[in-house]
């Protein structure tokens, strides 16, 4: 199927494509890897008047040591996130989450931003970086922004961005403990998006564990870090894990399902976690 | 606007709407019908390409996007007649029965093995996972990606 008819920009620079959106207005969109917009496009749930391509905003394209975080370029793919050899030495949690997305044809070109921004519940990158604690650094028209990963995602496809803002970098901080962490997806195919998927990074009193799927946006499962920190077995705190979420029920799985998938996911996540650190 | 591709080695320019898809402009401008297109949701592989060497699902790519870059399909792989390895094993191992999915499963796996020169059985098969074949099962698919790689002459014809 082909997309309806839009105009095509490209942008070189950060500049240069904040240019064109101050220029364009609410109809223009940014165009990252294409792996999310183009799909949506060519079912026509998007009809965009014109996409402002940042494939060749190279200058986005990194992943870099900063100490105490890594800084993430918004337009690396998540195959080259897959690949930082700084990720799998202090946060494989992230990698390994990367590398579940998709295939590998869609890893090549999808971005580890593009996704953020398009901010899916059923995604596995932003429930990550939220357990992780990331930062998102925004520009726009204005200046440059950070807003943390809790403020970050607002709603069903929604997120903190506005329009004409441009996601620069994504900032995770290093996990004191890196090697505790757990990433659980649970789908029928090997491409199909997570019914339920459950993050969890450090073990004992510190995990911390955000879902997949549970809600409109991706979520902290609070009431089992609480438990966790008050010195709860993991089996009592993974009870807890679909507090405060809200579910949906479609094609996939019921409500109730999900919210079982949640409590086993949780526990398993926390043991391998726990196994691992 | 206009869109100018390397495909297989050659150049390829056309005026083409901004809206063209890459695997469009492969099979209507450059007149390269190999690239298949089996889905609307960017799920079954079948248009499965290299860009720049990397495996990419060329309807969910603008020709735009592509501008100024290399792009090979499956016509581009025989060197002077003689079939790519993993167009080989396909064959020997009989890797394919109605073919649809056979030109984005050789890239796919062309690519795989240029990441992952010795995959394990497992490897393959998650490398595989953006692929979908109605026909075969995978077995033979699998076994000829297997059979690519451990054929000497895998390297030199990359
Ligand atoms: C068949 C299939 C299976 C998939 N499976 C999974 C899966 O299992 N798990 C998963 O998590 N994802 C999955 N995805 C989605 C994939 O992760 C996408 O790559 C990702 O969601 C979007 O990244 P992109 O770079 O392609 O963004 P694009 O599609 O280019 O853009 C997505 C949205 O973000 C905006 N945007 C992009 N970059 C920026 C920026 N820097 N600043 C501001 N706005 C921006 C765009 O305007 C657009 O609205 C799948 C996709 C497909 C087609
Ligand atoms: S035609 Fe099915 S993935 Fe491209
Ligand atoms: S051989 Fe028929 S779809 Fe794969």
């Amino acid at each position: 199927m082909i997309p309806p008819s839009f105009t095509y920009a490209r942008a070189t620079s950060v500049d240069e494509a904040l240019a064109l959106a101050a220029e364009h207005g609410e109809d223009a969109k940014f165009l990252a890897g294409g792996q999310s917009l183009l799909p949506l496009m060519k079912l026509r749930f998007a009809a965009p008047s014109m996409l402002i391509d940042l494939g060749r905003v190279t200058e986005l394209s990194y992943v870099r040591d900063e100490g105490t975080y890594v800084a993430i370029g918004a337009l690396t793919r998540h195959h080259d996130v897959v690949h930082a050899e700084v990720l799998a030495a202090d946060i494989p949690l992230l990698a390994a989450a990367a590398e579940t997305v998709g295939d590998p044809q869609i890893r090549h070109r999808g971005t580890i931003g593009g996704s953020a921004a398009h901010a899916d519940a059923a995604a596995d990158l932003p429930a990550t970086l939220l357990a992780l604690d990331a930062t998102f650094v925004v520009k726009g028209p204005d200046g440059t922004r950070s807003v943390p990963a809790a403020e970050f995602f607002k709603g069903i496809f929604e997120t903190a961005l506005e329009p004409g803002e441009l996601l620069t970098e994504i900032q995770v901080p290093k996990p004191a403990s890196p090697a505790a962490w757990s990433y659980q997806k649970f789908n029928k195919r090997a491409i199909d998006f997570a019914i339920v998927g459950v993050a969890v990074q450090g073990a004992g009193r510190h995990a911390r564990v955000a879902l997949v799927n549970m809600a409109s946006t991706p979520l902290r499962a609070t009431a089992v870090e609480t438990a966790l920190a008050d010195g709860a077995s993991v089996a009592d705190a993974a009870q807890l894990a679909a507090e405060g979420t809200h579910a949906g029920s479609d094609i996939h799985a019921s409500k109730a399902y999900r919210e079982h998938l949640a409590r086993v996911l949780t526990r398993r996540a926390l043991e391998e976690a726990a196994a691992r650190a | 606007m206009k869109v100018e591709l390397t495909v297989n080695g050659k150049d390829v320019t056309a005026d083409v709407e901004d809206r063209t898809l890459l695997v469009h402009f492969l099979r209507d401008v450059a007149d390269l019908t190999a690239t298949n297109v089996g889905c609307d949701t960017t799920s079954c592989g079948a248009c499965t390409v290299l860009l720049d060497g990397e495996s990419v699902k060329s309807c969910t790519v603008l020709a735009a996007q592509a501008d100024g870059r290399a792009v090979t399909t499956l016509e581009g792989l025989a060197d002077d007649g003689e079939m790519h390895p993993v167009q080989r094993a396909f064959h020997e191992e009989h890797g394919l029965q109605c073919g649809y999915c056979t030109p984005g499963m050789v890239m796919a796996i062309v690519s795989l093995l240029k990441e992952n020169p010795s995959p394990s059985e497992a490897e393959v098969r998650r490398g595989l996972e953006g692929n979908i074949c109605r026909c075969t099962g995978y077995h033979n698919i699998v076994k000829a990606a297997l059979a690519a790689a451990a054929s000497s002459d895998m390297g030199a014809s990359q």
